[in-house]
Order: C-alpha cells, then structure tokens, then sequence
C-alpha cells in the first residue's frame, strides 16, 4: 500500500473521505517530506543535489487525484511531489537520496531520477525537453494495448524553449496519443525570468492550439481547481484527445538545493509576498474552514500524524543507510 | 539460396516482424515507395501501419517514444537512411535509452535496435558518409554491432531484435547490392561472437563492415604469393570478441586492424591497444591500422581519393611493415588482376551499382 493510502487510513473516516481534506493531507503530506529534506540537508545524509517542490505541490495532487494505479507518470528533475502524489514509495524515495542501495534506483540516480513502476511513476527525467518524448512513448503502448490507460507528463515551463516539446506535441497530436502534459508554470528557469527567455506576445494557448493539441489552464496553487480541471482534460485523453495544461505557480525554495533565495532579489518584493496568499496549503485550509469542515485543532491533528509518519520513515531510512555505512567501514579496514 | 544484403535486411524485418507482434519498425522512409533501399518495401501491408510505418522528420522525439514503448515491453526498431540524422537525436540515445537499464537498477528492459546506414562515394560528403560506432560504442549502456555480409545481416539484425538492451545496428551502404548464398532461419549465432572468415597464419587482418571486404582482397594478393593472412570480422564492436581476436594475434604475432572509421580515438586505437598489452614482447611487429584521417569526408571524388584507404597503399604497407619481402610491382600488379578497380575514383563499390546513390 502507498504511502499516502496508509496515512489517509490513520486518519478518522469522516476527513479522508473529505475531499478538501484528503486533499490537504496529500498536500501537507509533500510539504512535510520537502521540509525535512530541506531541515536535514546540511546534515550530509542526503548526498545529492534536490529541487524541491514546495509551492508547486498542487498541481501533483490535483492531477494525480484523476489518476488510476495503472496510468503513467514521467517527470523531470522537480519529481518529489509527482513521485509522491503518485503513491512512490517514501522509504525508497530518502534511500535514494541518501545513495543506499535500498533506494528506488539502487542509489544510482538519486532525486534526479526517482522512479516507482509499481504505482506507474515511470522515470524522472531531469534533461528539460526529453521526458515528453519518452512520456509519448509510454502512451503509445498504452494504446496499442487497449488498456484506457494514459500517460501523463509534468513539465516545467521552460520546456516551450526546447526543439522536441514541439517535435512531440505534434507527434502525438498526429498519433492521437493518450497522452496529458501538464505544465507547471512557476516563472522561472533557474533564476531567468521569462523576460529573457520568450517574447512578450508568445501565448501558450496558441501555440498549442496550433499544433492541434487541446489546452486549458487555471490556478496552480488551488488543488480543487487543478483537480477539477484535470478531470476534464482526462476524461478526454482517456478517449485518445491528448490534452495540454498549463497551471501557474510558485517556486518557493532555490531551483537547487535546501535553501530560500529571496535575498539574491531576482524576484520583486511584491512577488515574494504574493506567497503568504498563494501557498496551496492555506488556500486549501482556508477553503476547509469556508465550507465549515474542518477545525483549526482538526487540520492540526492531521498535521501531528503525518509528521509522526514522515519522521519514521525518515528514521527508518537513515538507520538503513547507516548499515551499509558500517558495511563500507568494515570492508575498507580489512 | 542466394541473398543480396537487400534481400537478407528484409527477410530479418519480416521474419522479427512474425515473430512477436510487440516488435515495431518505423523511420524516415520506412512507409514509402522507396523502402529504405527496398528493404521494408510491403511489411507495412503485411503487419499494420500501427506497427510499421513512416514517421514526422523528428528523430528526437521518435527516438524518446521508441523508449517509452521499451520499457512497456515493446521492441522498437528505429531507421535512419544515413547514420548522420541520429545525431539529432544524441540526446535521447547518450543521455536517456544508454542509461534507462542502470537507472532502474536493472528493472526496466530496454530492447530498442536503432539502423543507421553509412553512406560513401558519389558525393556523399561531410554530413552523409559518417560511421560513428566508436563514437556511440564509446558510451556504456549501448551495443553496437555492424555487419559485413547478407548472412551477417540478417543474422545480427535477427539478434539485435531479440537482444534485452539497446543494440545500435551499423550498416555499409557498399554492402546493399552484395550476395551471399545462405539459409536464413532461427538459428542465430550470439551477438557478441566474431567471425573468422578465412584462416591464415602469416598475419591476422581485424575488421568490420565494408571493411572485411578490403581485408579478403588484401588477403587474395597476398595468399597468390603463399602468405596467408587469417580475416576476423568483428560482427560487434561493443562488446567485441577478445577472446578471438587475442587468440589469433597469438598465433600469428602480427595484427593489422581495418576500420570504416577514423583512426584517431576509434576502434583501431582501442584493440590495438588490448592486443599490445595482452601480447607484448611477443609480437612481431607493431599493431598496423587503417581508417580514415582526422578530417571530415569530402565530397570530390579527386578529394575522397586521399581520404578513403587505399588497397594498394595498404598492401605496400603490409608487405614493409610485416616483412613480407614481395616485389611491390608484383603486388600491385597481382591486386590489379584479382580485383581490378571499376574506375579511377574511390567512390563506388566495386559490387553493385554506379553512382547517384
């Protein structure tokens, strides 16, 4: 069982069913993993480069919420909230970060290229541009197969600067694919804005649209809205329309690494602060406490347990860790 | 029965085809009037457009979903007309199908064989007469493996398609129009297994493709003059057959290496350098190797005489480096009666057609 199935299963029948606050559990449940990461990231256990999610986690649930076991997820290298919307497995997923062997890939990708195929995360691909193809690839079989399963493809925005984005979409408009994309659009390609990146009157929606390919878009910090507008996209896509989504969002750490860049001033002020109301944690909450669902002591109980599960994963995965440190300690005396 | 290279290429697309219904085959060409060279002409019609079929000009991206569909158990051949347009797609065969199988900790299959055709003569020039296996042998994850003759072909395509991992199929346009009377059928050598194409003990003569046919010429003129020089195709090129090839330069202590390629950081360079070390001191001579020089090929033929290796300056080479002691006269004349050159120039085979191709 996934993950998130065990914690939604601890919590009372009354908020998993919920979907506000399944949805907030799924949410607080990514940002309690990015958070640890980020919290024990100077400790050297977590050997390699991350880029973490926190702010974009939204659109991973929202869309992920449509999914079945069986369909099929590609991402790039911001794959954590994917990976974990998904149903990847947590445990593996800190193994691999740490390089234990128990980790998803054996320790030879780290947080790069998670990948769970038991749940259908198929790769993360962190060459912007590449995983789409793949993701394609992926759809085709699905088709060829008969199976209503899809493949779905979560990109970042700077993915409409590379060559075989264009390639595919029309490849896949052309093959009729089950195919989905959803772009996640925080801004930024590591610290370029889009100023010097694409023209002032590029439009997403025409471009796509141009190609033959179907778009929505919506709010990328609401869950419910990228929920609700997934369903849409997928109820098609299951019919072989391929779809494109384009969700804006929020970056909330550095591209790379544990750390919050906001002093390096790349983003205005303005922007920066537009984060206390965007974060989809407190607009899912403030949702919950709207419909009259939910209590502050509620949200903050669920909040206790799922950091009590993530701790001892967490734990669980260091002390794995630790037993192949000893092992090389033991084989390098000899 | 007797088998053009043509003919054999087709026959291993057909019979993979049969074989299993999750193999598929797709590129520039493959759906069209031509064929590629006529040999996927009617497969289409027999197996489905869903699973042979012409593709958009966008190497890159078929060359990603050719992954995707591996990794759900799919086996994907991917067509290029020349070697050169895969370049397009370095980035999904160097960066994603090499590293698929060691990413997944060996969960994922990636059985994809990928053709690429090497072009030469006539023309063809810097950007369609590349033979890159030493450029993509040079990158682990992959096979590469490159035929020589129609049995050849189709054995190893056969192979290639049954392989469990990435397998990048080198093909000599020069071979296209040669013959060869064999049965093709189930029994497939292993992929990895060179091939000793004619035994001799005076020298062993290494190589691949188009080139095992210069080393059997070089051969002829040499055994008229009671020289026999041992052949051994490689067949593949990574992994390639050490065992074979060390055993060989054992036996005959010197070794001349043959490649389509450069020289300079390819294949030569890297069994010279295997066979120098395992065999040192007890080799006669240096390891002698032939390839093509650190430059693009041009595409004049009066140019292309310079740049393509030459029968005669190989031979004249051998005969000094190996001590062979034969009038260079008689060699060359012996080489103009056995294999006569079809003109002045270097660029067409001396088999099958004349140029444009």
């Amino acid at each position: 069982m996934s993950d998130i199935a065990n914690i939604l299963k601890l919590l009372p029948p009354l908020v998993s069913k919920h979907v506000l606050l399944k949805s907030y559990t799924e949410l607080r449940y990514i940002r309690e993993v990015e958070t640890l990461i980020a919290i024990n990231y100077s400790k050297q256990q977590f050997r390699c480069p991350v880029h973490l999610s926190v702010g974009q986690e939204a659109v991973a649930v929202g869309v992920s919420s449509n999914l079945k076991l069986d369909d099929k997820v590609v991402s790039t290298h911001r794959s954590h909230a994917h990976y974990l919307a998904k149903g990847g497995s947590l445990f593996r997923m800190f193994a691999e970060l740490m390089g234990s062997p128990s980790g998803c890939c054996g320790g030879r990708g780290g947080s790069m290229h998670l990948f769970d195929d038991e749940v259908g995360f198929m790769a993360s691909i962190p060459i912007v541009g590449s995983s789409t193809p793949i993701a394609s690839g992926l759809a085709y079989a699905e088709k060829r197969l008969g199976t209503g399963n899809v493949a779905v493809s979560f990109v970042g925005d700077a993915v409409l600067e590379t060559g075989v984005f264009y390639e595919t979409m029309n490849l896949v408009a052309l093959k009729s694919l089950p195919l989905l994309i959803v772009i996640e659009d925080n801004g930024y390609s590591t610290y370029a804005d889009k100023s010097v990146r694409v023209p002032k009157t590029r439009e997403i929606q025409k471009l796509v649209q141009g190609i033959g390919l179907n778009f929505l878009s919506g709010n990328g910090d609401d869950v419910t809205e990228v929920a609700q507008i997934s369903n849409v996209a997928l109820s098609e896509v299951r019919r072989n329309v391929p779809f494109v989504l384009q969700f804006e969002t929020f970056r909330r750490y550095e591209h790379c690494g544990p750390n919050i860049d906001d002093s390096l001033g790349y983003r205005t002020e303005s922007e920066l602060d537009s984060y206390t109301q965007r974060d989809p944690l407190e607009v899912v909450k403030q949702k919950a406490y709207e419909s009259d669902c939910s209590s502050i002591e509620e949200l903050s109980s669920v909040d206790i347990l799922i950091s009590e599960y993530v701790q001892g994963i967490y734990e669980e995965a260091v002390r794995s860790c630790e037993t192949s440190i000893a092992a090389l300690r033991q084989g390098s005396s000899v | 029965m007797k088998l053009t290279y043509i003919e054999a290429i087709k026959l291993a697309f057909d019979h993979s085809l049969a074989q299993d219904e999750k193999v598929m085959l797709f590129g520039l060409g493959v759906g069209d009037v031509g064929g590629v060279f006529g040999t996927t002409l009617g497969l289409q019609d027999k197996y489905g457009a869903d699973r042979v079929f012409d593709i958009p000009l966008s190497e890159n991206a078929i060359t990603g979903m050719a992954l995707g569909l591996s990794i759900q158990g799919f086996r994907p051949i991917m067509v290029h007309q020349r070697s050169d347009f895969s370049f397009t797609s370095a980035e999904q065969i160097i960066n994603q199908i090499a590293k698929t199988e060691y990413m997944s900790n060996d969960r994922y299959k990636v059985p994809i064989v990928i053709r690429m055709i090497v072009g030469r003569g006539w023309g063809q020039g810097p950007t369609h007469a590349q033979a890159p296996h030493a450029l993509f042998s040079h990158v682990p994850g992959l096979n590469v493996v490159a035929p020589a003759s129609p049995s050849d072909g189709y054995q190893l395509l056969r192979a290639s398609v049954n392989t469990d991992s990435p397998v990048i199929f080198i093909e000599h346009r020069w071979l296209h129009q040669t013959t060869e009377e064999f049965v093709p059928n189930d029994d497939i050598p292993d992929i990895a297994s060179s091939k000793i194409v004619r035994s001799g003990n005076a020298a062993t003569l290494v190589s691949l493709s188009y080139g095992v046919l210069e080393c059997l010429k070089i051969s002829d003129v040499f055994d008229f003059f009671g020289i026999s020089l041992e052949v051994i195709n490689l067949r593949s090129i990574k992994p390639w057959d050490q065992k074979t090839i060390l055993a060989s330069a054992g036996r005959t202590k010197k070794v001349a290496i043959w490649d389509i390629g450069h020289k300079e950081f390819g294949v030569t360079a890297e069994i010279s350098h295997v066979i120098q070390n395992a065999l040192f001191g007890n080799l006669l001579a240096p390891v002698e190797r032939f390839g093509l020089p650190s430059e693009p090929t041009p595409s004049s033929p009066f140019l292309a005489i310079a740049h393509y290796e030459d029968l005669d300056r190989a031979l004249l080479q051998l005969n000094s480096s190996f001590d062979f002691q034969i009038n260079p006269d008689l060699l060359i004349s012996m080489r103009e009666k056995l294999h006569p050159h079809r003109s002045i120039f270097q660029d067409q085979p001396d088999v099958g057609e004349v140029g444009p191709f």
